[in-house]
């Protein structure tokens, strides 16, 4: 029962990303050629919602289910990491038309050949964690 | 019912999307879809070689029922919610991509010169597939974060490693869409 809720957010997640054609190939290849506001109008519309949301939050103090302030965590300051890595994982999102969410949401959509992307996106998240020490952060 | 049925608009999926954030953050923990990689790579044991693998997975399950959900969840949008529709794309969208050589853009969800049976059976369908997956592992893991780490939940709580990120993803994504993706098909 402790995971259910979670098993809950996660198919609600799926039903919209799925719904909103945010999983679909050629969405993204719309968004990155400016042909399409669509894309650009769901992730802007999450952050502005998104944005009220955590400043109400803040101001109200509003508790998690532990009754802690609900609190996000800060990111490691850093530029490079961010910059370059953003930038390998733009190349891949472009590519193959999918972030670490909606690979799996297609899988669900019956895209079977996806989970050789999300096997091999393991593997590039094990090839990172081998070389993390050697890369600039 | 119609409504349901055929695609939702962006104003609609936007602040649901945020509602999902804001959920997980009710019950204690982030929206950050990339971290079920590093998760699963700890659960097969890679802890045991690579260091930064070391993390105790059985704290991270939750992200891993997410993705369950986040899979049943695609299962019934597709199954049950939808009818059978074309992607509204921009009409000059479908006909770059008919001259790139794509039979009929936006009839289905993903484009079957890249996921078709045909695609996945060839040395180099399966290639782009392979070096795709592991862009996207690689540097999601190294940037900490994706579309939902960084764009949806970094911007949306104002920190700036997330927008250089962001800045990142864009960048990363032109340069495929517009100077790369020509090229390969």
């Amino acid at each position: 029962m402790k995971y259910f809720k979670f098993l809950i957010i996660g198919v609600f997640f799926g039903i919209v990303l799925f719904k909103s054609e945010a999983v679909s190939w050629y969405r993204i290849y719309e968004m990155f050629r400016f042909q399409s506001f669509h894309m650009y109008g769901i992730i802007g519309t999450a952050i502005a919602t998104g944005v009220i949301f955590l400043q109400i939050s803040k101001k109200q103090h509003f508790k998690n289910l532990f009754g802690l302030e609900i609190n996000v965590p800060k990111k490691e300051s850093g530029f490079i990491r961010y910059i370059v890595g953003g930038i390998i994982f733009g190349l891949g999102w472009a590519l193959v038309g999918a972030c670490p969410g909606p690979m799996y949401i297609l899988v669900g959509a019956g895209v079977y050949s996806m989970i050789i992307v999300i096997l091999a996106a393991l593997l590039g998240t094990l090839i990172y964690g081998a070389v993390k020490d050697k890369l600039p952060h | 019912m119609e409504y349901i049925l055929n695609p939702w608009p962006w104003y609609v999926s936007g602040p649901l999307i945020a509602f999902v954030m804001a959920m997980l953050l009710y019950f204690g923990k982030t929206f950050a879809m990339s971290s079920n990689l590093a998760t699963m790579c700890s659960m097969a044991g890679a802890g045991k070689i690579i260091d930064f693998f070391k993390a105790d997975w059985k704290e991270k399950k939750w992200n891993l029922i997410v993705i369950l959900g986040a899979l049943i969840g695609g299962f019934i949008a597709k199954n049950y919610l939808s009818v059978e529709t074309n992607t509204n794309l921009n009409v000059k969208t479908i006909g770059e991509l008919s001259e790139l050589g794509f039979n009929n853009p936006g009839k289905s969800i993903v484009p079957d010169e890249f996921f078709g049976f045909d695609a996945i059976s060839s040395p180099y369908g399966l290639l782009i597939l392979i070096i795709g997956g592991i862009l996207i592992g690689f540097g999601t893991r190294y940037a900490g974060g994706c579309t939902s780490g960084h764009a949806i939940t970094g911007l949306s709580s104002l920190q700036k490693p997330s927008l250089v990120a962001v800045v990142g993803f864009f960048i990363g994504g032109l340069i495929m869409t517009n100077f790369i993706l020509p090229y390969i098909l």
